[in-house]
């Protein structure tokens, strides 16, 4: 027991003496925004819910908070040969679990198949770690394997885009087609940053395009998905039905104003007219009672951390530590727009939760997993050279 | 790997770097630019739209105002009765849609299961019965499912609510008839239906001009005074704005507004009248049906009549009954579809239809008020004598008086008096040959129709009842008119003949015959007999017995013709006056005063020595009128008696008419004194002036007082106004805490 103890502190010790303590070199800036973000959420999820369950959900997602901090901390202070070493065992746990959503053990909420409902009303989403798990696989795989050249080599690349397709099939089966998207999203961002050959991007590009417009015309979407996207084109369409949503979201953003009516004072939030107000929707409160002072606030601290992660990108020692933070980035880049687009009705609905704000378990882990692994990069503590 | 490769490596991923930050940072830029549109650009109209979302109204029923006869007597109440209700989100809230207490609920009530579920499913949604079964209110208003339920069943439910939560049983108003003295006006009063799909449009414009919009759960009324006056009844219901979460509950009180109560009603009728106008009226057909006809020597059918009482001085309706008549509370609670059938029924005589207002009798000699200034007009000698024979010859035909008799030459008087025919025969005759007899074609010279016409016969009378008959003046152009209509059908018959009628009566077929051939070849024609017939209120002439009641106030008046009516004040609950219904003239008779004061001593020759005195003999007060026997084609006599009294001041003007009752002597005149009875407090031959119906004989000049404790004064002592209600004068009701 003790042995993992004295490499822990052995481990930062040694980085102690070198560069200072890891408390004062640590990204405030980012682990203050993304608190903010977690503690905000929590006030919203709360107002959100506190109707009809009271305390409950304000504690769980508190308690959420305090077990991503836990699991963050960890992934901060993992070193190099540590994080490494657990690449592939992460990938292959993230890679079971999508797999287990879609044996009997997988559960069915709100039109998702996403869900393992564990015993005492625990429930795990997968594809929330297999965001993470992705982000260092990719790391991995297109800084690793090179030898003089600059760039990738193109048997990198493919087996890179081999690695991100699995989960990415696996997303897709449940269907979720959000998690599905922030893949791509982080695929896109690690391969463009690792320095792969221009022909490989645009063939992404090419790929994708031709993959909306199949998804577009033929069945490979399910109808709920497909309802989703015409009611976000068209929000009278069905106002008793997606398009009902999405319009008393908007009631509800749009009413709030300047200032917004007051913290649990939001006549649409408190009458519950949002569905999945805690979770998808959460942004809605902050819009409705906290008015645009409020809701441009949350949006400038998401702002923030994409900030801090884009500058922790850009000064990381080593390729590896970069690819890391820029896959982190565009995972949460496209989380938040594509969860505050659609709740103000610029993009279609598709059951993304916003980082650190939104009531959920496993979206909240993930999303301090993220932090984790930037303060980690930001740390140098994954870099070979000291 | 050297640091030196590792940071050419970085260098050469610079660039691409940037790129993903331009991405992220326009990403950003577009949510926060379309978060600033959303919500400070068009903040407005998402606040608009979530209050509509989340605010809604819910209507607490003004109570209807009563209906009050002159001297303050209720005539429409409304009395307290339990009503349940059950909140629809009560039951949406259970797990079994609330069904297992609905069950409950219809045990205790006595109903079955199916009739109290469906009361609580909203109209128009899937699984719901068809109106008035279903819910017709909002879907978040508690829903009525039984009304008028026994204190012990109301008790139950609001002592055990652990069994029926969200049941309640309160107290609301319902109509009441009281039925004072013992009154029916069931045609008078009228009655309440659910407010229709088109009535909710009309009002919801309505109300943009700032009038009350009706609600889809009102009772508007119907018929009668009820129909009449809706609006001024109605009240304004009051509005409690609560807001509303996603299904429906309340979740505060945002504003309310209590109901103002509707106002009263006072009108010009009088109970006692009414009601010795309603007895009258029965009796004399109950008698009627026990005597033999002359005419047809069977017992008298007496089928149906009616008996009005105006105000000769404002056009007031101070009574007015029919025969065959119903139990007005019949409406009360919502009507059977047997008893509404049985309101309809010929068999029974229809005693939905109002008589007064809208039977049609011939009105026979009555009718000889217009002819004879119609003749005078005409250049006839008021002051002349005129041969009265038993007959008259118009044209080829031979026209006889009533019974053939014959009274030899008679001034104009002796002939109102005695009833002569034929002077009014030789009048229409010579009158028609000078207006061109067949060749004339416009009845603008014709001094009967035009006579007629002042009189305001064959045109409605504009009384505040939606049941206004116009009775028919049979002029040239409703002849020509008419034969249009009929020609086909007699000038088929002319062709066919009345085979039918043939086996059993050849001479009466071969009449039938002729006759058809004459309506098909010149039915068109206004003959000789047309304008004699006419002369004497006979032939196709017809009138209500209110018009015939107008033209007699008219005479008694001084040549006034009123329009008449039934309201007389609108007031307050607390008694304040809120408007007046003001008498209206319709127009003046075009009758010299030297003609009317001649007509007015002969209608008091005909009560003292003529046809009415029989039975007016010993009549304290001095009465003028008419008696009328009119013919009518198959049946027995129209029996009439047109009045007013006293002789010498006019006050009231009294008609009855008894279709089928004989001679107007024998059947309405004593219908009529009966009435005059009660109207001056006759009793044992003299009169006591205490027993009048309305004090000094006349009707009250001032309103009903509403005493200080909100109950009526009438003349029986203080009536309450709504039975076991809250005080409708209290401009607050208490509400429940919510």
């Amino acid at each position: 027991m003790t042995d993992w103890w004295v490499r822990w502190t052995g481990t930062r010790a040694r980085r102690a003496r070198a560069h200072g303590g890891v408390l004062t070199r640590l990204d405030w800036v980012l682990l203050v925004a993304a608190v903010v973000l977690s503690v905000l959420g929590a006030l919203l999820v709360w107002s959100a819910t506190r109707r009809s369950s009271g305390d409950l959900f304000l504690t769980k997602h508190l308690v959420n908070l305090v077990i991503g901090l836990v699991l963050g901390a960890a992934v901060s202070l993992v070193d190099y040969r540590g994080l490494r070493a657990y690449v592939p065992v992460l990938y292959v746990v993230s890679i079971a679990g999508l797999v287990a959503v879609l044996t009997p053990l997988g559960s069915t909420i709100n039109g998702s198949h996403s869900w393992i409902v564990l015993p005492a009303g625990f429930s795990v989403q997968p594809s929330e770690f297999a965001k993470v798990a992705l982000v260092v696989a990719l790391a991995l795989i297109l800084s690793e394997k090179r030898d003089v050249e600059d760039r990738p080599r193109h048997v990198d690349v493919l087996l890179a885009l081999v690695v991100a397709a699995v989960p990415l099939g696996l997303v897709m089966l449940q269907p979720d087609l959000g998690s599905a998207l922030v893949l791509i999203a982080l695929l896109l961002g690690v391969v463009t940053v690792s320095g792969a050959p221009a022909r490989w991007l645009v063939g992404l590009l090419l790929i994708g395009a031709v993959g909306v417009g199949v998804a577009a015309t033929t069945d490979l979407l399910d109808t709920y998905q497909k309802d989703r996207l015409t009611a976000f084109a068209d929000p009278h369409a069905d106002p008793r039905g997606i398009g009902y949503q999405t319009r008393q979201v908007r009631i509800a953003i749009g009413s709030g104003g300047v200032e917004g009516e007051g913290l649990f004072h939001g006549s649409q939030t408190q009458g519950g007219f949002v569905p999945y107000q805690q979770t998808d929707f959460v942004f809605s409160v902050a819009g409705e009672e906290l008015g645009f002072v409020g809701s441009s606030l949350l949006l400038v601290l998401q702002a923030v951390v994409l900030w801090r992660g884009l500058v922790v990108a850009h000064r990381a020692e080593e390729l590896f530590g970069r690819l890391v933070a820029v896959g982190v980035v565009c995972w949460f880049t496209f989380q938040v727009f594509e969860n505050i687009g659609m709740n103000l009705g610029i993009m279609p609905v598709t059951g993304l939760p916003l980082p650190f704000v939104s009531y959920g378990g496993s979206s909240m882990f993930a999303s301090w997993l993220a932090i984790g692994l930037l303060q980690n990069v930001h740390l140098g503590m994954s870099a070979r050279t000291r | 790997m050297s640091d030196e490769r590792a940071a050419r490596r970085l260098g050469a991923s610079g660039w691409r770097l940037l790129v993903v930050a331009v991405f992220v940072v326009s990403l950003m830029a577009t949510l926060l630019g379309r978060l600033y549109t959303v919500q400070v650009v068009g903040a407005e109209g998402y606040e608009a739209a979530a209050a509509t979302n989340r605010v809604r109204e819910i209507v607490t029923p003004a109570v209807r105002g009563l209906v009050l006869d002159d001297q303050g007597r209720p005539l429409i109440s409304n009395r307290s009765a339990l009503v349940v209700s059950v909140s629809r989100t009560q039951l949406i809230d259970s797990p079994d849609d609330g069904k297992e207490l609905i069950h409950r609920l219809a045990d205790l009530l006595g109903q079955p299961f199916d009739q109290v579920w469906g009361r609580t499913q909203l109209c128009g949604t899937v699984g719901a019965p068809k109106a008035p079964a279903c819910f017709n209110g909002a879907p978040y208003q508690p829903v009525p499912v039984a009304e008028d339920v026994a204190p012990r069943v109301a008790l139950q439910i609001m002592e055990r609510q652990e069994d029926f939560p969200g049941v309640t049983a309160e107290l609301q108003a319902v109509r009441a008839i009281p039925r004072p003295l013992g009154v029916n006006a069931a045609h008078l009063l009228g009655y309440l239906g659910p407010v229709t799909e088109d009535e909710l449009k009309a009002s919801s414009q309505a109300a943009r001009d700032g009038r009350t919009e009706l609600q889809r759960t009102d009772l508007v009324g119907r018929a009668g005074l009820e129909a009449q006056y809706d609006t001024a009844l109605r009240g304004t219901p009051g509005i409690t704005r609560v807001g509303v979460d996603i299904r429906g509950r309340v979740t505060d009180e945002l504003s309310s507004t209590p109901p103002v109560p509707g106002n009263y009603l006072v009108t010009n009728i009088d109970a006692k009248v009414q009601r010795a106008a309603e007895k009258a009226l029965s009796d004399a057909i109950h008698s009627a049906r026990k005597r033999i006809d002359r005419g047809t020597g069977r017992p008298l059918k007496a089928d149906s009549g009616a008996a009005v009482v105006l105000d000769v001085r404002t056009g007031g309706v101070v009574a007015m009954a029919s025969y065959p008549t119903y139990d007005p509370r019949i409406w009360l609670g919502g009507i059977t579809t047997k008893q509404l059938a049985s309101l309809t029924d010929e068999s029974a005589g229809t005693p939905l239809v109002p008589r007064a207002t809208q039977g049609q009798f011939p009105p026979a000699s009555t009718f000889k008020v217009i002819s004879l200034p119609a003749a005078v007009q005409s250049g006839y000698d008021l002051h002349g004598t005129y041969q009265c024979g038993s007959s008259y010859q118009v044209g080829s035909r031979a026209f006889h008086n009533y019974e053939s008799e014959a009274y030899g030459r008679i001034d104009l008087h002796r002939a109102i008096v005695v009833s002569c025919d034929t002077i009014f025969y030789k009048f229409a005759y010579e009158t028609w040959l000078r207006l061109g007899g067949l060749a004339a074609k416009s009845d603008a010279k014709d001094p009967f129709v035009h006579m007629a016409q002042a009189f305001g016969l064959g045109r409605k009378t504009g009384i505040d009842l939606p049941d206004d008959g116009s009775g028919r003046i049979p002029d040239r152009a409703w002849k020509k008119a008419y034969w249009q209509q009929t020609k086909d059908y007699y000038c088929a018959k002319a062709k066919t003949g009345f085979p039918e009628v043939a086996d059993s009566d050849p001479s009466r077929a071969r009449y039938l015959t002729q006759l058809s051939k004459e309506n098909c070849t010149t039915g068109y024609q206004f003959r000789a007999g047309d304008e004699a017939n006419f002369s004497i209120g006979q032939g196709d002439v017809s009138v209500t017995p209110l018009q015939l009641a107008l033209v007699y106030a008219a005479i008694a008046n001084g040549g006034t013709l009123w329009t008449p009516h039934v309201g007389k004040a609108v007031m307050s609950p607390s008694g304040q006056l809120v408007s007046t219904v003001k008498p209206v003239k319709a127009g003046t008779v075009p009758v010299h005063k030297d003609v009317l004061r001649f007509l007015q001593k002969a209608l008091r020759g005909v009560v003292t020595s003529g046809t009415g005195a029989g039975a007016f003999a010993g009549f304290p007060v001095p009465v003028s009128g008419k008696t009328g026997t009119g013919e009518v084609y198959g049946k027995q006599a129209t029996s009439w008696f047109a009045s007013y009294a006293p002789s010498d001041k006019p006050q009231y003007a009294v008609v009855v008419v008894v279709s089928q009752g004989g001679t107007g002597a024998s059947t309405s005149a004593p219908a009529v004194r009966k009435i005059y009875d009660t109207l001056f407090g006759v009793k044992g031959g003299a009169v006591v002036p205490k027993a009048a119906a309305q004090p000094g004989a006349h009707p009250p000049a001032a309103l009903p007082v509403v005493r200080p404790d909100g109950r009526l004064q009438t003349p029986e002592g203080p009536v309450a106004a709504n039975e076991g209600l809250p005080d409708a004068r209290r401009s607050t009701v208490p509400r429940q805490a919510s």
